[in-house]
């Protein structure tokens, strides 16, 4: 189909493009200008962007389908305006062998929605002990290998891992956070948890295990990307090992932008995530490592847990939030709050994701993917249950009023969702 | 942030679930209270009717006889009828969650729950979920609160030593998990008690804790000098020998509360425990059973403040 979206505001982090303009799509791909099209869009008012780029949004197939479907979280995508996701390995059973990864991209591919890609589990059901066959997992799609949240407690395996995936140059992605130090927590060890009576996390949990990678990272030259920081330190040890030139890359949940152990309030669920919501002095931190390019790219972690995993003491109450919908509010959220330009902002759920993930997508130049969302940066809407279409109603930002509302929804040149 | 989940709209107490942002004044109303109360439980027929007709139901998701007698008494004391459940060994077992338990209880048409739970903030989630006119006591949530306990320590306090605000308080051992510590230092705090101190093993006190209000001591003697009031804290058994604490009798030699070492605090000073006690592990048998001592009384009075407290969130 020829599709013309005109009077557009154009933004491609990747070109730095921020102007008045209209946008050709043919052929699923971004074209040049046409004549006749089959369908005009006018997007007066609106900002016509690069689909956004997810790279950690769990779809809970196989294994959660009482949390949460393929289709409900790819509507909850599209709505979104999330066009690209990364799922990690943790579903049950894990993604460790290709015919499961084979079986969800299939699944996946037959909705015509978001492009999905799977992320695959480095060990043999994630328990740290047998490496999987990542090769052959790399053939049915898998465009990196994971631990998800499971920890991975011996480093001898850690380090034959990256030392396998170096060779055929499979990128990693682990979260850094030392077991010993973690086991039991449920919070930020600090005063909040103190006062809470909740067992802690201390940060030096995450930037202990960060030390061992970085150092695996040098032996082995292993492509590495850290998942979900968290802490303060771990952002001014990304920065030095980038500074070093280590092949590492890094995210932020977009949770762990705005809030902060005080958040947990009277112990909210809400806010029982992992890795746990820190101090401010830490969120800040990663705001601003975020801005300066430190921080690679933003993720919604997105985790739908349903009401009985919640609706329980914060410690036994299973941790995550569901983000796909509010990834693009709260990005813009971080990008308003340091006066950030929007074409700065998006670049972080688009092109740098897409350098991430390692995927052609995630810009608007002429003959890329027409992977495209429109949005209205400045109609707000009200987080609640009702509209959110993710069967995950699990979100610390419950009743927010946030701006940025996603009006289309364009994957491979089809418009897939439109409100 | 919410609206302290424990007051109603009118700023009373709807619920107990821990002392911290509980107003002065109604620290104060329990207390005063209490002292009431306190003549009735001396009295030959123990009991007065304000609780007639209602039903309290005590839960314990996890067991603590002393805690859940008491509050049977003090139920008792008010004509209530009482109804005890040991959930750690029914509907927990059978998978029931603690919402359906709560709610199925409700349907039987409970007053006031007094809960008990292994997991700091259960009494708060349930709280959340009950009827208008159900109360929610917390009788302990991990390592949370257990305001009952905290009331009845400040309750001995006072009792004894009249004034706040010129006391020193020392809360010695195990801070890190302990519930009664929380609630007694939130409720010294906003009684305006002049100092609060905390006095163990790095192990075994939480990240922070001095954001509560509090000076930390790690030398017994140095941690105890001049204070008015000591306050010792149950140690675990599963606490000793394993990377917390190398042994009970190490943590004697440090942080047991023997004669010797009591004589560095004020030559007035009592001496409180939460119990049960460990003699010889937490606390000497000569200083548990000397003149300092005000373990008994503490049980004694812990009726009375519990009748406060039950016929107060009754009463909102």
């Amino acid at each position: 189909m020829k599709l013309l979206i005109k009077n557009a505001r154009i933004i491609d982090p990747a070109s730095g493009r921020d102007a008045k303009g209209d946008l050709y799509i043919a052929d699923g791909k971004i074209a040049e200008e046409f004549s006749k099209a089959e369908r005009t869009i006018d997007a007066k008012g609106l900002v016509v962007a690069p689909g956004f780029i997810d790279i950690a949004a769990r779809l809970r197939e196989p294994g959660n389908e009482y949390k949460a479907t393929l289709e409900s979280e790819m509507a909850a995508a599209l709505a979104g305006g999330v066009t690209s996701l990364a799922c990690p390995p943790d579903t049950d059973p894990p993604l460790d062998e290709p015919g499961l990864v084979d079986m969800l991209r299939r699944r996946a591919k037959a909705l015509t929605k978001a492009r999905v890609y799977p992320i695959g589990a480095l060990t043999v059901k994630l328990e740290g002990q047998r490496l999987t066959e990542m090769a052959q997992l790399a053939e049915t799609g898998c465009v990196a290998f994971s631990q998800g949240n499971a920890p991975l407690a011996d480093t001898q395996v850690l380090w034959r891992a990256l030392q396998y995936a170096a060779t055929f140059g499979f990128p990693v992605w682990l979260r850094a956070e030392d077991i010993g130090l973690a086991k039991g927590g449920v919070a930020h060890d600090g005063e909040v948890a103190t006062r809470l009576g909740l067992p802690g996390i201390p940060p030096f949990a995450e930037t202990i295990a960060l030390a061992t990678i970085l150092e695996l990272v040098r032996t082995t030259r292993a492509r590495v990307h850290i998942c979900r920081l968290s802490t303060a330190g771990a952002v001014e040890m990304m920065r030095a090992a980038k500074r070093e030139g280590l092949p590492v890359t890094c995210d932020v949940g977009i949770h762990h932008l705005h809030l902060c152990d005080n958040d947990l309030g009277y112990f909210d669920s809400n806010c029982r995530l992992a890795p746990p919501l820190r101090s401010q002095r830490d969120r800040d931190a990663l705001a601003r490592g975020l801005e300066d390019g430190t921080v690679d790219c933003a993720c919604s972690d997105h985790t739908p847990v349903d009401e009985d995993g919640k609706h329980l003491p914060f410690a036994e109450a299973e941790p995550g939030a569901t983000g796909l919908e509010l990834l693009l509010p709260l990005t813009l959220k971080w990008g308003e709050a340091r006066n950030l330009p929007l074409v700065k902002s998006l670049a972080r759920i688009t092109s740098d994701a897409a350098r991430v993930l390692g995927v052609g997508s995630g810009k608007l130049a002429i003959g890329a993917p027409a992977d495209v969302a429109l949005f209205d940066p400045t109609a707000t809407m009200r987080v609640s249950a009702e509209s959110l279409k993710s069967q995950g109603k699990n979100t610390p930002f419950l009743g927010y009023e946030l701006a940025g509302r996603v009006r289309a929804t364009i994957v491979a040149g089809n418009i897939v969702h439109e409100a | 942030m919410q609206r302290n989940p424990q007051l109603n709209e009118a700023g009373e107490l709807q619920h107990l679930l821990s002392i911290e942002g509980l107003p002065r004044e109604i620290l104060t109303q329990i207390l005063d209270t209490a002292e009431s109360f306190a003549g009735v439980t001396e009295r030959e027929v123990k009991k007065v009717p304000l609780l007639r007709g209602k039903s309290v139901f005590n839960l314990f998701f996890e067991p603590s006889t002393r805690t859940r007698t008491t509050f049977e008494i003090a139920a008792k004391r008010l004509s209530a009828d009482v109804i005890n459940l040991n959930i750690a060994v029914s509907s927990q077992s059978k998978g029931e969650s603690l919402l359906d338990t709560v709610a199925n209880l409700s349907a039987m048409q409970a007053d006031i729950f007094v809960v008990r739970h292994g997991s700091s903030g259960a009494p708060f989630l349930i709280a959340r979920h009950v009827k208008p006119h159900e109360h929610v006591i917390n009788a302990g949530d991990g390592r949370h609160a257990h305001p009952t306990q905290g009331l009845l320590d400040l309750f001995t306090i006072r009792h004894y030593k009249k004034d706040f605000s010129r006391l020193t308080v020392a809360i010695i051992g195990d801070v890190l998990h302990s519930h009664v510590a929380r609630s007694l230092i939130h409720g010294l705090t906003t009684l305006g008690a002049q100092e609060v101190r905390v006095i163990g093993p790095q192990t075994l006190l939480p990240a922070g804790v001095e954001a509560l209000g509090v000076k930390v001591f790690h030398d017994m003697r140095e941690g105890l000098r001049d204070c008015d009031v000591v306050v010792m804290l149950r140690l675990q058994n599963e606490r000793m020998g394993g990377a917390l604490l190398p042994s009970a009798q190490e943590y004697f030699k440090s942080y047991g509360l023997t004669l010797d070492k009591l004589s560095a605090a004020r030559k007035d000073a009592i001496v409180m425990h939460p119990g049960p006690m460990n003699r010889g592990v937490e606390i000497d048998s000569t200083v548990a059973d000397g003149p300092h001592s005000v373990i008994l009384p503490q049980v004694t009075f812990g009726i009375a403040v519990r009748m406060a407290v039950m016929s107060i969130v009754a009463g909102n």
